[in-house]
């Protein structure tokens, strides 16, 4: 019971790695983002060519797969993106999945269609046993990484200076800039670090869920429920959101086997006709 | 126009109405194409069949997103609804001619769509992506969840399709399937035409350009949208229900996100809000899948994925500036 | 030909010499090509989820081309690849017109068993033979007399599981299968043997197919605390099940896996990593299977493509090889009858080793071997230890 409670938990806290630049960038840019899932598969990749075929250790791997994805991001936001993001949903959705197809044909072609696996140091295979309570190993590094994750940007967000610009930037771009703040860069940081973001969660989610190319089409409904139950006006929205998607997922598939997803998407209609103002209300004046 | 009598401006619109809703040379022009066909394309019958059905379902998502305005990531949810339906009544003989199997196919689509509008009344696009997915993704679940109904992933087996009418049967040419599928195409596109000319469809427009407003001259704002959802809904439902008995088979697929996206895809290719849009769009877009999938079966959706990537930083205004001199004629509004 | 017949109609009509030459030429280019071509539709899926299967099929099937030349019996071979994305409409439709536009001779492929399913109707209305390269799942053949497989049952593997599971102490096992039809068969076969063997079933975990995440199942299986678990997921799924199966410790509990081979596919053993070493499992074909004729097949795929071939290669490269033959047989004719009477009872080397096809069934027979999981040369191998041969498939075999 309780190993099912931590599993669920490391789960949901990948889930809520994977999906945090989802949450900064649609909540903050108002920006729908289909193509997010496409930025952790590159950090899955990356993590999976330098650990697998450059011999690199595992851990030294995962900072380069958030700098790799977060470049991409940041090339990307500046020469794609930003030209979509004054344009309807509409046309943000439709680039997004556009984008998802391109990069899951031209993973398939570079890295080939196979699922592809992550060699991991000793110290993080196998489980121990506290109390009765089988641990993961794999999964408790997840679990404290992403929570100190969530705690530095939570942080980021709330008490410093660049946290401070980049809210006053999505209040009114207007007035921020001419208050002198930066806003299309501030821009371009957000996204290339939610893009980072989403690839160390990449990096870290191989062994868990699986790499192949389909990846990001797999995926994109979980990281938008995350950001859809959880919110978008601050980062505990969503990350409470993953936690309750990740034990309800793992233990609805533990009790009903048949009917896991299922509650999951219920609950996520639920919570959004009984608040959906409440949850996106920056969205539709805008 | 305000100071006219009552009288005098309904009949002025009544005249307005009708001008608009006059049958432009243009169309009947594609209508004698599709008909013509049928003569001459006899061995194009199975992928004309599929475009005709894509045409209806796009057709639909047309009627909610260019006359309503509801984005929707989820419209798979009624074509697979209908499917199934169909697949049902035809293997368990609740309903064995095929028109008939239709309408009652319509009809429960239209029942869900009744059910599942008040969801998408209120919210903004993302609020509703996400529920129009969410519903398509519970059906998905729910009929994988009861295999003994549907046949779980395997796909619902041993459909045997009625002949229409009773004396046509479908046969392996498709010649059968794409008649049916035109002519059911061409019946509800008429339809819609004179739903959408109607006061009724003007008022839609109304409230697609300001809800607010609409609100204010007494246009009861979620009983139009309700109303068109419903409609829609018949009309991917009987998308759906033709595609089960053209091909008599039906799986989870129905239900695919990736089929919701297509959809998308082929409307804004074709152009949304003048009805053609999606009959258009479909001729394009599978022609052009058929085509990149003969080329190269692995990597078709990256060229694909690249066309959409190209619509959107050209521009939908853009383009669709571009091709006003050819949509002028067609365009009703 | 050509030449014969413009001369004739030169003669005859001088002043419309070029046009007839031009009429004649192209009719009897029509008339050849008709005659001289054998076209084989290959559906698979080479796009979405199942895409490896797609790309070990089709490159087996070239390879198959390219060693053997493209001409049978006087008849040039054409092959004509479409993708289906593993969607069974798509298979249907794509069938359909391959059978009427293209003319195809053979439809060939099937990545899974919703599309071979769903494209059997089509066989027996268009006389068109039908050649299973890859799904599994017994009743495909009987759905069309025009079907003949080349993969494989997973009642085959999954029953001689059970019994050489039963006589290796194994008493207690949880089963834990993708919710599908190849997957019910695969479990159903193994209770029934197992329980004839003596062994006890504990608990039977449905898996959906499209969940990739196995922890809670696996948590289930381990709570049940059996002495084995007995898996089968599609083949591109078995690498994820492995490393949740060492990452939950089963390994160290003493759970041990047995199932088919699809679990350690050669397609993605390499990068499994050590946790898989001693696994056993039951299949018909491992690439270090330690024929000559596999030892060169192997060498010529790797050679061609970046990846190790898997059952699902050898299942296409042999189904190639059927077509083949069954066209040696009909002198080239391309009748759907005599060409699936020639299959029937055909037997050949594989690199899987001596198969036939069943005169009844048209399903495969072939040997099963019982294999663990080794390094060679510093790579993992499926290395076979135990032969059942020529094995039937056991849910006909218990129909009859």
């Amino acid at each position: 019971m309780l190993t099912i409670l931590f599993d669920g938990i490391a789960y949901g806290m990948l889930l809520f790695v994977l999906a945090s630049g989802l949450a900064v960038t649609l909540g903050l840019m108002n920006f729908i983002n289909l193509a997010h899932g496409a930025f952790a598969m590159a950090g899955g990749y990356a993590a999976v060519v330098l650990v697998n075929k450059l011999g690199w250790p595992f851990f030294a791997a995962l900072p380069l797969a958030f700098v790799i994805p977060a470049l991409a991001g940041l090339l990307l936001e500046r020469t794609l993106y930003r030209h979509v993001y004054t344009r309807p949903h509409l046309d943000q959705v439709l680039f997004t999945i556009g984008l998802v197809f391109m990069s899951v044909a031209a993973t398939d072609w570079v890295m080939g269609s196979q699922q592809v696996f992550v060699q991991l140091p000793r110290a993080l295979e196998g489980r121990f046993e506290v109390g009765g309570v089988g641990i993961g190993r794999y999964r408790l590094m997840i679990i404290v990484l992403c929570g100190l994750l969530t705690i530095a940007l939570q942080f980021a967000l709330a008490r410093t200076r660049f946290g401070s610009r980049l809210r006053a930037a999505v209040d009114d771009p207007r007035t921020a800039q001419g208050l002198g703040i930066p806003v299309n860069a501030v821009f371009s940081v957000t996204f290339a670090v939610g893009s980072g973001l989403a690839g160390l969660g990449g990096a870290l989610g191989v062994e868990v869920l699986g790499l192949d190319p389909h990846f990001p089409l797999k995926f994109m409904i979980y990281f938008l429920i995350v950001v859809a139950v959880g919110g978008t006006s601050s980062i505990t929205g969503p990350f409470l959101a993953a936690i309750v998607l990740g034990i309800g997922d793992v233990a609805g598939k533990y009790y009903m086997p048949k009917l896991g997803a299922f509650a999951i998407y219920t609950i996520m209609i639920v919570v959004l006709i009984l608040r959906p103002q409440g949850l996106f209300s920056r969205a539709p004046g805008r | 126009m305000s100071a006219s009598p009552p009288g005098v401006l309904a009949a002025a619109l009544a005249e307005r109405l009708g001008q608009r809703a006059r049958w432009r040379p243009i169309e009947i022009a594609f209508w004698v194409a599709a008909v013509a066909s049928v003569f001459l394309l006899p061995g194009k019958h199975i992928i004309l069949a599929e475009i005709a059905i894509l045409a209806l379902f796009a057709l639909s998502l047309d009627l909610i997103l260019g006359y309503a305005g509801i984005i929707s990531l989820g419209h798979a949810a009624f074509f697979g609804f209908g499917a199934y339906c169909a697949g049902l009544f035809a293997k368990h003989h609740l309903i064995n001619e095929p028109v008939l199997a239709l309408g009652a196919a319509g009809l429960a689509a239209a029942a869900l769509g009744f059910v599942t509008s008040f969801l998408v009344l209120r919210g903004s696009d993302l609020t509703r992506l996400m529920v129009t997915l969410g519903v398509a993704l519970m059906l998905r679940e729910i009929a994988n969840r009861f295999d003994e109904l549907t046949g779980g992933a395997d796909g619902l087996q041993g459909v045997g399709i009625a002949p229409v009418l009773g004396s046509f049967a479908f046969d392996i040419t498709g010649h059968v399937a794409y008649v049916y599928a035109l002519a059911v195409l061409a019946i509800l596109l008429v339809l819609a035409r004179r739903l959408v000319h109607s006061p009724f469809g003007l008022s839609l427009r109304s409230v697609k350009g300001n809800a607010l407003r609409a609100s204010a001259i007494g246009i009861p704002v979620n009983a139009r949208l309700v109303a068109i959802y419903t409609v829609a809904a018949a009309y991917a439902g009987i998308a759906g229900a033709l595609l089960t008995q053209t091909t008599a088979f039906c799986s989870l697929d129905v239900f695919s996100f990736e089929r919701s996206a297509d959809l998308l895809l082929v409307l804004i290719i074709g152009g949304t809000g003048y009805l053609y849009g999606g009959l258009i769009g479909a001729v394009i877009f599978k022609l052009m899948q058929d085509w990149l999938a003969t080329m190269t079966p692995q990597y078709w959706q990256f060229w694909i994925g690249l066309l959409l990537v190209a619509i959107v930083l050209v521009g939908r205004e853009r383009m669709s500036r571009w091709l006003d001199a050819a949509r002028g004629l067609v365009r009703l509004r | 030909m050509p030449a014969c017949c413009s001369s004739i109609q030169g003669e005859i009509m001088q002043r419309t010499r070029t046009v007839a030459i031009l009429a004649a030429v192209a009719a009897a280019f029509a008339l050849g090509s008709a005659q001289a071509q054998v076209k084989i539709g290959l559906i698979l899926p080479m796009t979405g989820q199942q895409a490896s299967t797609g790309k070990q099929i089709s490159a087996a099937a070239r390879l198959y081309m390219q060693q053997h030349g493209d001409t049978v019996a006087g008849k040039k071979i054409e092959l004509i690849v479409k993708d289906d994305g593993a969607v069974p409409d798509n298979t249907k439709r794509i069938a359909q017109e391959l059978i009427v536009n293209d003319k195809v001779n053979f439809i060939a492929g099937f990545g899974v068993t919703p599309a071979a399913l769903a494209a059997a109707p089509l066989a027996t209305q268009s006389k068109v033979p039908l050649i299973v390269m890859a799904a599994g799942t017994s009743i495909i053949t009987e759905r069309s007399p025009y079907i003949a497989r080349t993969s494989f049952t997973l009642a085959q593997s999954s029953t001689i599981v059970a019994d050489w599971a039963a006589k290796d102490g194994i008493k207690k096992v949880v089963t834990l299968v993708s919710d599908y039809a190849p997957g019910a068969d695969a479990q159903k076969s193994f209770t029934e043997a197992f329980a004839k063997a003596g062994g006890q079933v504990l608990a039977e975990l449905k898996v959906p197919l499209a969940a990739p995440d196995f922890a809670p199942f696996l948590q289930r299986a381990r709570d049940a605390s059996p002495d084995a678990i007995f898996i089968f997921v599609p083949s591109g799924q078995g690498g994820t099940f492995m490393k949740q199966y060492a990452e939950r410790g089963l390994d160290k509990a003493g759970i041990r896996v047995i199932g088919p081979g699809d679990v350690t596919d050669d397609d993605l053993l390499p990068n499994m990593g050590d946790a898989v070493l001693g696994t056993v499992t039951v299949h018909h074909y491992s690439a270090a299977h330690p024929s000559p004729m596999n030892k060169a097949f192997v060498a010529a795929f790797e050679n061609a493509n970046k990846f190790r071939p898997n059952f699902m290669a050898v299942g296409g490269y042999d189904g190639m090889h059927l077509i083949y033959e069954a066209l040696k047989k009909t002198s080239g004719g391309t009748d759907g009858d005599a060409l699936i009477g020639a299959m029937k009872g055909m037997k050949w080397e594989s690199p899987r080793g001596p198969m036939s096809i069943d005169p009844e069934t048209r399903d495969v027979i072939h040997n099963e071997y019982v294999r663990k999981v080794e390094k060679v040369g510093g790579q993992l191998y499926n290395v076979e230890f135990a032969t059942f041969e020529a094995v039937k498939d056991p849910v006909k075999a218990q129909k009859k």
